[in-house]
Order: C-alpha cells, then sequence, then structure tokens
C-alpha cells in the first residue's frame, strides 16, 4: 500500500498542503480532482517520493520513502508527468525503453523489448514507434510518456498478456491529468489501461480535471480544496451537487448515467 | 507480435547503425592521427610514423626513416597531436554532458563562459602567479595554471546553473544571456590583466584568448594529460543517467536516479575536463558545440553512442584544426582557436535559424 499521513507542504508562507491522509491500495483507481492550484499536483510529487514533505511522512508497503533505495523504489512506481520537456530527437522506441532504465541488469534486452513493445500498444502508439518524438502532437506524446510510465511499472518474467501485469511486488502508477491534449475516445482508453492495471492487482492514483471521468472510472475519489481532502469516498458519495459547487464554485447538475448508473455532471 | 517483432528489428537496425558509426569515428582519428603527425615543413609518411613508433618500442622492423623525422615527431609532432587528441575530446564530451544537463543543445563550455572562466583564472595566475611564487610550496605552485583553470571553470559553471535553473527547468534564454554577461565580466577580466602585465606575461596572455597548441612539451603535456584524461572518459559513464535527463530532472528521479549527485558529477567533471585542457591550450570554442551536434545528426541522441562518438570524433576534428592552424599560413602558425570559431560561428547560426524553422524556440 502507498499512504500518506498528515502531509504539509507550503512555498515560503503559503501552505499548499494542510494535512494531507490518502492512501492507495492494491487493485483500486483512486482519482484526485479539485480546482486550479488546490494542490493536486504537489500532492502527487510528494507521494512520488521527487519531494519531500515538511510534515508527515509517505510510505510504501509500511516502509517511509526516504528509507527506499531510489532505483528500488523506481522498480515499484511511475510517474507520468504534466509536461515532459523531452525535445532532443529521440524516437519513439527509445522513449518508451527509458521506461526500463530501472531493470538495466536485471532483466534481459529481449524482455525489455517485448514489455516496451507491450506498452506501446497498451497506449495505442505502436504504429508510432519509429517515429522522431519531438515531431509528434501533443497527444501523441503524451500517449508515448504513458507508454513509457506503462513499461516501467511492467512486470518481467512470464508470458504475460498485454494489459496483463503480474509478479512480484505491488506496483502503483502516479498520473498527473493523463487524458490531458487527448481526444474522447484516447482519454477513455488511457483510463482503461490504468484500469486493467489494478485488475492484476496493481494500485493506480490520477489527478484529473474531469470530474465524469473520475466517475466512471475511479473506485475511490478525493476531492482536494485548499490543501486539504473536503470529500472523499465512493464516485456516488463524492460527486454530487454541493460537492462540486462548493469546491469548484461552480452550479451543476447530477444525474445518473442512463446505461451504468454512475454519477454524471453538467453545467446547470 | 509482429509489431513485436518489427520493434526488435528496428532496435537491432539502430545498434548496428551505432557500432558501425563508432567504428567508422574510430577509424576517421586514427586517419587524422597519421595524417597529421605526418604533415608539416619535414613530410613523415604514415609507415614511417609506424616505423619510427615500433622502434621506440625496440621492434627495429620496418626501418626505412631518417634521424630528423624521427626528432620531429617525436619532439615536436607528437606532443601536439597527443594534446589535440586529448583537448579535443575533452571539448567534444563536456559538450555533449553539459547538452544533456542543461536539456538545451546550444549549451557549450565556451557559450555559457566555461572556457573564459578558466581562462581569466589561468591569466589571473600567470599575472599574479609569480608574487606567490616564494610563498607557495613547489608542487602547487606547479600545478597552480592547471589548479586556478579548473576553479575558473567550475565556478562560471555553477553559477549559470544556479541563474538559469528553476523548478529543475533550465532556461534556454537565460543560460544564453547569463553565458554572455559571463563571457564579458571574463574579457574585462582578462582586459584588466592585459593591462597591468608586463612583455611576457602578455605573450602568455594572448596564448590564453587565442587558444594555440604550440610550444607544448612531453613534461607540461604529462602533468596534465591525467587531469584531462580522467574526467573526460569518466563523463562518459553517465550515458544513461543523461538520457533520463533528457526527460526532465524530476522524471529522472522517477526512473531511480540520484539526480542531485548527478548533476553535481557532470558539473565537476566537464569543469576538470575543459579547466584542465585550457590550462594546455587558451580558449578553443565550438569544439563542444559543434560536434556532439554532428553525432546527434548521424546517429541520434542516445548517450551511450553520443558520449564515446563525440570522444572520438572531438579528437579527429581538433587533430585536424590544428594541421590546418599550423600549415595554412607558413611560415607563421594561426592560432588554433580563431580557426574553430571560423568554423563555429557559422555552424552555430545555421542551427539558430534551422530551429528556429522546425518551430523550436
Amino acid at each position: 500500500m502507498l499512504s500518506a499521513s498528515a502531509l504539509r507542504y507550503r512555498y515560503g508562507a503559503k501552505p499548499i498542503l494542510a494535512g494531507v491522509s490518502l492512501s492507495v491500495r492494491p487493485g483500486e483507481v483512486v482519482a484526485v480532482i479539485g480546482p486550479n492550484g488546490a494542490g493536486k499536483s504537489t500532492l502527487l510529487h510528494l507521494l512520488s517520493g521527487a519531494m519531500k514533505p515538511q510534515e508527515g511522512e509517505v510510505s510504501l508497503d509500511g516502509r517511509p520513502l526516504r528509507q527506499w533505495r531510489p532505483a528500488a523504489l523506481a522498480r515499484r512506481r511511475a510517474v507520468l508527468p504534466q509536461a515532459p520537456l523531452l525535445s532532443f530527437p529521440f524516437r519513439v522506441l527509445e522513449v518508451v525503453m527509458l521506461g526500463r532504465s530501472p531493470y538495466a541488469g536485471q532483466v534481459g534486452r529481449q524482455e525489455d523489448l517485448r514489455i516496451a513493445a507491450a506498452a506501446l500498444r497498451e497506449a495505442d502508439v505502436a504504429h508510432l514507434a519509429e517515429r522522431i518524438y519531438p515531431t509528434l502532437s501533443g497527444g501523441e506524446r503524451q500517449r508515448v510518456q504513458l507508454a513509457r510510465v506503462l513499461a516501467q511499472v511492467w512486470p518481467a518474467g512470464g508470458e504475460a498478456r498485454a494489459g496483463e501485469p503480474e509478479g512480484p511486488g505491488t506496483r502503483y502508477l502516479l498520473l498527473d491529468e493523463p487524458t490531458n491534449n487527448l481526444d474522447i475516445a484516447h482519454q477513455q482508453a488511457a483510463l482503461a489501461a490504468a484500469r486493467r492495471l489494478t485488475d492484476h492487482g496493481h494500485g493506480v492514483l490520477t489527478v484529473l480535471h474531469d470530474p465524469n471521468l473520475a466517475a466512471l472510472h475511479a473506485d475511490r475519489i478525493c476531492i482536494l480544496q485548499d490543501g486539504a481532502i473536503v470529500a472523499e469516498g465512493p464516485p456516488d458519495a463524492v460527486i454530487t451537487e454541493s460537492n462540486l459547487e462548493a469546491a469548484f464554485g461552480l452550479r451543476v447538475t447530477v444525474m445518473r448515467h442512463p446505461a451504468n448508473g454512475r454519477a454524471v455532471m453538467v453545467p446547470a | 507480435m509482429e509489431i513485436a517483432v518489427d520493434i526488435g528489428r528496428a532496435t537491432e537496425r539502430q545498434a548496428r547503425r551505432s557500432r558501425y558509426a563508432l567504428a567508422a569515428f574510430a577509424a576517421v582519428l586514427l586517419a587524422a592521427f597519421f595524417f597529421a603527425v605526418g604533415h608539416g615543413a619535414v613530410a613523415i609518411g604514415p609507415l614511417e610514423t609506424l616505423a619510427i613508433f615500433l622502434g621506440q618500442l625496440g621492434l627495429d622492423v620496418l626501418g626505412g626513416y631518417q634521424g630528423v623525422q624521427e626528432m620531429v615527431l617525436l619532439a615536436i609532432r607528437l606532443p601536439r597531436a597527443v594534446l589535440a587528441l586529448l583537448a579535443g575530446a575533452a571539448l567534444a564530451v563536456a559538450g555533449a554532458a553539459l547538452q544533456g544537463l542543461f536539456r538545451n543543445p546550444l549549451a557549450d563550455p565556451g557559450l555559457i563562459g566555461v572556457s573564459n572562466g578558466s581562462a581569466l583564472a589561468a591569466g589571473a595566475a600567470i599575472v599574479f602567479g609569480g608574487a606567490l611564487l616564494g610563498v607557495l610550496p613547489v608542487w602547487l605552485s606547479a600545478g597552480l595554471l592547471p589548479l586556478a583553470a579548473f576553479l575558473g571553470g567550475l565556478a562560471t559553471t555553477l553559477i549559470v546553473y544556479r541563474i538559469a535553473s528553476r523548478d529543475g527547468r533550465t532556461e534556454v534564454a537565460t543560460m544564453l544571456l547569463a553565458g554572455i554577461a559571463l563571457n564579458a565580466l571574463a574579457a574585462a577580466g582578462i582586459g584588466l590583466l592585459v593591462f597591468v602585465s608586463d612583455d611576457q606575461q602578455l605573450r602568455d596572455l594572448q596564448f590564453w584568448l587565442l587558444g594555440g597548441l604550440g610550444g607544448v612539451t612531453w613534461d607540461s603535456l604529462l602533468s596534465a594529460a591525467p587531469l584531462i584524461l580522467a574526467p573526460t572518459l569518466l563523463l562518459a559513464l553517465f550515458s544513461r543517467q543523461l538520457n533520463a535527463f533528457l526527460l526532465g530532472e524530476t522524471e529522472a528521479t522517477h526512473l531511480g536516479f540520484d539526480v542531485e549527485r548527478t548533476k553535481r558529477w557532470i558539473i565537476v567533471l566537464a569543469a576538470l575536463a575543459v579547466g584542465a585542457s585550457v590550462a594546455l591550450t587558451g580558449v578553443i570554442g565550438f569544439i563542444g558545440l559543434v560536434v556532439p551536434h554532428l553525432v546527434r545528426l548521424m546517429i541520434g541522441p542516445d548517450h551511450r553512442t553520443l558520449l564515446p562518438a563525440s570522444i572520438l570524433l572531438g579528437a579527429a576534428l581538433l587533430l585536424l584544426a590544428d594541421l590546418v592552424a599550423r600549415t595554412i599560413v607558413l611560415p607563421a602558425e594561426l592560432p588554433v582557436g580563431i580557426l574553430t570559431s571560423c568554423i563555429g560561428g557559422p555552424f552555430f547560426l545555421w542551427l539558430l535559424m534551422r530551429r528556429r524553422g522546425l518551430g523550436m524556440w
């Protein structure tokens, strides 16, 4: 389990997170939603270990992150960044293979290639494998980055089928707005890929902007506002008119999806 | 499954391309070496060169060379060629590593002020070193020049890095502007040194400003060679880290690399490599910019081949540049720094326009 307890973080005098506790259990998708500047990305950075909390602690399998060796941690969790910087002319396959760098010397090259191929398919970018990354569109780049982090948490060994990571230890995928720049079909596909990861016992935490995507794909939703979790629970309990209006200051109507009964929000 | 097979084939192709490129660069370097040591007032053919080397090893099997050829090769051409080889390799690999570290293909030890910082500190050592001669222990005054060049390069790199980095991002414009400012400051400092120096010091200073490989002796070369060679080769070990750095520092952390430690190592090694070679050659611009670029154009940005290829090509390029510099205006000798800047400047402009054409600014 990846869990955070009583995280506090401030930039100068401005508090970003004011005591946030949150955990991601194996087999579940947790979505964090909230208005701009609520502290979602900071929370993700603290959970990933890229930033250290000023108070509180993040632990993986009960062991604080600071006691993990960076390379060992990298084999247990991957992070999809909000705005990747890569401007050098790598080919798409090389970018995805970077996701395998925590396994250097541990897994054979053939296995790395097999996993990279599976991850490329999973993110629907296999046809771009030979393209030069900086020449891709924003949405295509986002999917390549998704393939890279999928390759990083894909377990080694066995003739696993695409979308079936399994192996020693549960892995965690942290996604910062994974649907940025994606068309509506690929938005659904990206979150479906995350869901398939949890089907095999891994855990996913994703920051999302769209409450409807969260309601459709998450097992649990947290609303983060002014650095604190103001609502947490299953989608039906969290995606309510009063919660959304309180958090976003926007009047909304919440309905039931006619086919699957999930909560659906439209501006009032 | 077909896709997996295709990918296997594609990476195999890429790997083969890299191996061929490295072999080709090594061949170019070898040819450049024999060509460069063979040309000059006394011509020495490749076979004669080989014969002299074998003769030195006590294997006098080829014979057929004259004593003057042996003398010129061993006392004049060889130390100079070895210096060109070392300095070219150091500048090119430092350029490649800094470009990876800054995530910016325009970073160059010269452009961001490292070389001038080194030259300023070395110049200060020339002008004021004499005054310290009685005070310092002998080993320190002997190593004062390279040490000063190294510290000057390190300080400039750290300043530029500090100014240009914010929240783990390095801003292109800020970095180049900081480089301009530091270059101007270093130039002012060097100007001041010129102003206060006597005739002999002036001649030494002139050498730093223009860059040149002439006048190197085995003694000075052997004391500086390990200081150039060690950081150059060590930099080549950071290929996996630098590949991850291209994604961003946070992403490199997420991939399990110790980012801060890697950064410090690369900055120190690059400053040491550049500083130690500047201590012997003065400022030689653009090798660090041009070479990694040529390599990337040919075989892509993967540092696992980029770094060794830059070492080979940088060494070959400076060997050839020095050959031209010492033969083009006979009997005089053109400072090689002027030559590399003449080639590098237009190349840099072409790069800027090409990048703007691709919408990369």
